[in-house]
């Protein structure tokens, strides 16, 4: 791989190993300022440990992750259940990322959340709570945005409507991305690099190159074929893929 | 008034006021149940202490946080639920405890009394070490307040933070066996997890930040202690269970107040 700059993060051949079963093996990938990664996999390929791997929760078994000595992550978790006995409010939550909400005002328009400051985190549906969570990261001014797949409680609209949005931020805020996903249709645009995991990385590159990968295809078969027409609408009708998937 | 109430009363405000911003974290972090496991600890450390000579309060905090270190690391090595090892522990050291105390038959030690509390025959010596715990476990929650609340609500952020919950987890149970010790005198082994949790579940029904739960929460403490104390002062009541009582009656009120 060419690059000209130091990579933000490197992965050197990381292996994890729970209770002698391996769950990665041989991941070796870098990620370069302001390159938006995807990675993608079937569920349990082993996409959450990897994350964790790299935000440095996690120690692999073997291998090692570099970090840019600049670098400064933003995280939005995979799941976030909130305590019912601890009354908190989205403002006093996204106060511990910042001292100062008010200089953040447009952050919190673009990301729609103006309007729940006063909101308890419990009563927040799926969606409100994503766009919370996307605020709380990127609150920390980050280089690097780590982006688990939600669990629950978000519908594929409201996915897309966030991953939009992202876009958008991203320019204004600088910044890499590096997000997860099992879920074909919500991966390919805008994304710069595709990585496909199955305890090992089965093939990476630009997202059409990695389509007609034949490991690409053997990973995900059938559906693979279909996301490939869906991509080809994603640049520009947005809106009608939001529509279609919403039932 | 009596001094001997006025004792029972300043000892009681003092841990009523330690055992909100304690208590909160221990409801968040569904500790309840590991308090209530290091509170029966606490009496093998009582027979210790009189055993060894050495005042009870600094034996019972070191059974405590002896407890609570051996309970960390079974928990990463064991296969068994922590609610079952909770089990194992607090009834097997509470037995222990009494084993112990029941050997030490030539001196006068009031089982009853660590076990369900004696406020009234409380010393300003060991009102004094109430404050001074209080004041220190105030100090080290109000700095680690921040880290304390982000790893309460979520373990990953808080790690990406750079914080390390697992340490913060183990200074929580370090302060809580603080409490413990001079907590034991006024309201018994059996009971102090009581006076840590039905205050701060009463002032979740009215609290709108966490700050504002803590707060509350020593506050209905304080009440429930001042009637618990008159209670027993003009029923005859046993005081421990009385300031229990009182804080389940305004526990109560406040489920039909919402």
């Amino acid at each position: 791989m060419i690059s000209q700059t130091e990579p933000l993060l490197a992965a050197s051949d990381i292996g994890v190993k729970f209770n002698d079963r391996w769950v990665l093996k041989h991941i070796s990938f870098s990620i370069q300022p302001k390159e938006i990664v995807t990675l993608i996999g079937p569920n349990g390929c082993g996409k959450t440990t990897l994350v964790k791997t790299l935000l440095g929760l996690l120690k692999p078994t073997t291998g090692n992750v570099t970090k840019a000595a600049d670098l400064k992550v933003g995280y939005m978790p995979q799941r976030f259940t909130v305590e019912p006995t601890l009354p908190i409010t989205v403002e006093r939550f996204l106060k511990l990322a910042h001292n100062n909400l008010e200089t953040q005002q447009e952050l919190f328009h673009t990301l729609g959340i103006t309007q729940l400051m006063a909101t308890e985190l419990q009563h927040l549906s799926g969606g409100e709570m994503q766009r919370v969570l996307m605020a709380y990261a990127l609150l920390g001014q980050p280089n690097l945005l780590i982006l688990d797949e939600p669990i629950q409680g978000v519908d594929v609209g409201g996915q897309i409507e966030l991953y939009h949005l992202l876009y958008q931020l991203r320019d204004y805020l600088n910044c890499s991305i590096f997000m997860v996903s099992h879920d074909l249709h919500l991966v390919m645009a805008n994304t710069d690099r595709v990585i496909c995991l199955n305890q090992h990385i089965c093939c990476q590159g630009k997202p059409e190159s990695v389509l007609n990968d034949p490991a690409y295809l053997a990973l995900f078969g059938e559906s693979a074929a279909h996301s490939l027409a869906l991509y080809s609408h994603k640049h520009d009708h947005h809106h009608t893929i939001a529509g279609e998937e919403k039932i | 008034m009596d001094e001997f109430l006025l004792r029972a009363l300043f000892g009681g405000l003092g841990l009523a006021l330690i055992s909100g911003p304690l208590g909160v974290f221990i409801v968040w972090r569904r500790m309840a149940y590991f308090g209530d496991t290091l509170a029966h600890s606490a009496l093998l450390g009582v027979g210790l202490g009189f055993w060894l000579s050495i005042n009870p309060i600094l034996t019972v905090m070191l059974v405590c946080a002896l407890l609570a270190t051996s309970l960390v690391i079974l928990q990463s090595n064991q296969k068994l639920a922590s609610d079952t090892l909770l089990g194992i522990l607090a009834h097997s050291t509470l037995s222990l405890g009494i084993i112990v105390v029941a050997f030490l038959q030539g001196l006068r030690v009031d089982l009853f009394g660590y076990l369900f509390g004696d406020i009234l025959a409380i010393s300003w010596q060991e009102i004094l070490y109430i404050y001074l715990i209080a004041a220190l476990v105030l100090i080290i929650i109000i700095k680690l307040w921040r880290a304390l609340l982000l790893c309460t609500l979520n373990t990953d952020l808080a790690l990406v933070a750079g914080l390390a919950p697992q340490k913060l987890q183990f200074i929580l149970m370090l302060l809580l066996a603080m409490v413990i010790a001079v907590a034991m005198k006024i309201i018994g082994v059996l009971l102090i997890t009581s006076l840590l949790i039905i205050p701060a579940a009463c002032a979740r029904n009215f609290a709108k930040s966490p700050e504002q739960m803590a707060i509350l929460a020593s506050l209905i403490g304080m009440c429930a202690v001042s009637l618990g104390l008159a209670a027993s002062f003009y029923f005859d009541l046993p005081t421990g269970p009385a300031i229990v009582v009182s804080a389940a009656f305004l526990f109560l009120l406040s489920r039909i107040k919402r």
